[in-house]
């Protein structure tokens, strides 16, 4: 049980996959202008990714293994990813037109995350059960959720100080990014996994 | 119909930022003092080193920025963020630490983001965590006080470099101390002297009082409000309390936890900082009881045995999203309904 409880810290808190293992940049920088978008984006994101590293797990451990097709996981799994959002993206929207609303247009921007790929490789490398595999990826999306949701409340609040000219928009952005990275650092040692 | 005029006396508020700003350099005397008693004029040279390189560098930035730059030095701003890094640093820091610290405070965490009023992170604990993660060895260059203390001549050598630091001036702080206690049980690491000299112990504790007595000044003065010191405070009191009891033999008492570190003047000086801390008043009750909860945490379980820089930076991260959820419902109005909005859209 306390096994579980420290993937859980360590991939919301110690390795953060934005903060820490910088993965995931581009939606962390994209979908962060407004903080209402970046919550949208935190629960399509927490719910594919979970999914995903669940199938990737089985993908790889009932279809490729077995067949000693270990070389083409990447691809596999990209596969496997890109099927999840469409999935889920149907599933949606013939079930809740609400949600849909909400998630719809964050739900395509996924497939490209490569914290959800990098998720999938990460739990092979660390020759994880299925039930880790799935909290690895349920941590790794609420530590996303959490820097991203943060982040954005902090950039508007950004937009609206007075940075010098060569340092507006996303030029500030990273810089304070740098400095939640700076902050993050203290969480190390918290948990050795 | 004629309009009243209301007559005078109008209500002046004389509180101006320079005011207030000098007021918080008056409570850190207390402390300032305490610490050159026991660590020697090491402190006073990061002091003074550190406020002339951070004026000059606000006054270089602000004509950088094209703006006037002896309306914003008067605000004494500057002053501040200086004085907070240098008393965080340890006294036998080398010059070029100290101007790491202060470019990464007034230039990289304050007018990168516009100056005064408007920088997210707390300039000085950015500054403090930058030098811990990127000099661990200088950071840790705290000398022990009981022992022998550098006389003026020695300390400005040292400052400069000129001289080495001998390794046996220096001393682990009891924090550190107690954290690499290792297999010990708490009562075998009080039973046994040599590990944590009590003229250390002592020395930091009144560190800690100093500062507690600056920060009531700044209380007295209604410079701060109650919310912040004593929700970190009696959050990381509440936090050890509670491993205490569950464990006493392995873990620290709240009272060790409280004045044995920079917790006080942290609670009193850092995380109040006006621009970088919560808004509202249940805002600021989060916002102390993360910092609390966050270095008791790190403290305990993390890498680093003093957190007070990575929690206040951590909560910073977080104000303004404590403030989005806490701002108070305005009169007359409905309360705000917050976070994802469903029928904007339909």
């Amino acid at each position: 049980m306390s096994e579980y409880l420290l993937i859980l810290i360590s991939t919301i808190l110690v390795n953060n996959f934005v903060l820490v293992q910088f993965l995931g940049l581009c939606p962390f920088m994209g979908v962060s202008n407004k903080l209402e978008s970046a919550m949208g984006m935190s629960l399509a994101t927490t719910f594919v990714l979970t999914l995903s590293s669940m199938c990737a797990y089985l993908t790889y451990h009932y279809i490729l293994a077995p067949l000693g097709l270990e070389y083409l996981r990447t691809i596999a799994f990209i596969m496997v990813i890109a099927v999840v959002v469409q999935f889920t993206e149907m599933v949606v929207k013939k079930t809740s037109p609400l949600l849909y609303q909400v998630l719809g247009i964050f739900l395509p921007l996924i497939t490209t995350n490569c914290a959800v790929l990098g998720v999938a490789l990460l739990t092979l490398n660390r020759n994880s059960s299925f039930m880790e595999a799935t909290l690895y990826g349920f941590g790794a999306a609420v530590g996303f959720s959490l820097v991203l949701v943060l982040f954005a409340a902090m950039r508007e609040r950004l937009a609206v100080a007075d940075v010098p000219r060569p340092f507006q928009g996303p030029a500030i952005a990273m810089v304070t990014a740098s400095l939640m990275s700076l902050a993050f650092l203290g969480f190390s040692g918290l948990v050795q996994i | 119909m004629s309009l009243m005029h209301a007559s005078s006396p109008h209500a002046h508020g004389p509180t101006a930022t320079s005011r207030v700003m000098a007021w918080v350099l008056a409570a850190t005397l207390p402390g300032i003092a305490v610490l050159c008693w026991h660590y020697g004029w090491g402190v006073l040279f990061n002091l003074a080193f550190a406020c002339m390189a951070g004026v000059t560098l606000e006054a270089l930035l602000l004509t950088l920025r094209d703006r006037p730059v002896s309306f914003f030095l008067k605000d004494n701003s500057a002053l501040v963020t200086c004085v907070l890094l240098a008393v965080s640093l340890p006294p036998l820091a080398p010059w070029w630490l100290v101007l790491t610290g202060v470019i990464a405070a007034i230039v990289v965490a304050k007018q990168l983001y516009g100056g005064l009023g408007q920088n997210p992170f707390n300039p000085a604990m950015v500054a403090y965590a930058l030098l811990l993660i990127s000099f661990p060895v200088e950071m840790s260059r705290w000398s022990a006080p009981d022992g022998f203390v550098l006389g003026f001549s020695d300390s400005l050598a040292q400052f400069f470099g000129l001289i080495s630091t001998p390794d046996a001036l220096t001393g682990a702080t009891p924090l550190d101390t107690f954290r690499n206690k290792g297999e010990l049980s708490t009562a075998e690491f009080w039973a046994n002297p040599t590990l944590l000299p009590a003229a250390n112990l002592l020395a930091w504790q009144q560190i800690a009082i100093a500062w507690g007595l600056g920060g009531l000044v700044l209380l007295a003065k209604r410079l701060i409000t109650w919310h912040i010191p004593v929700a970190v405070l009696g959050s990381l009191a509440v936090m050890s309390g509670i491993f205490y009891v569950i464990d006493g033999s392995q873990h620290a008492s709240p009272v060790f936890h409280l004045l044995c570190g920079a917790a006080i003047f942290g609670a009193f000086f850092i995380a109040t900082d006006p621009v970088t801390a919560a808004t509202s008043n249940k805002g600021k009750l989060y916002y102390g009881v993360g910092i609390g909860v966050l270095i008791y945490l790190i403290r305990t379980f993390g890498a680093y045995p003093d957190a007070i820089a990575f929690a206040v930076l951590l909560m910073n991260f977080s104000v303004p999203f404590i403030d989005y959820y806490t701002q108070p419902r305005s009169y007359g109005h409905k309360k705000a309904r917050r976070g994802i909005k469903l029928e904007d859209k339909a």
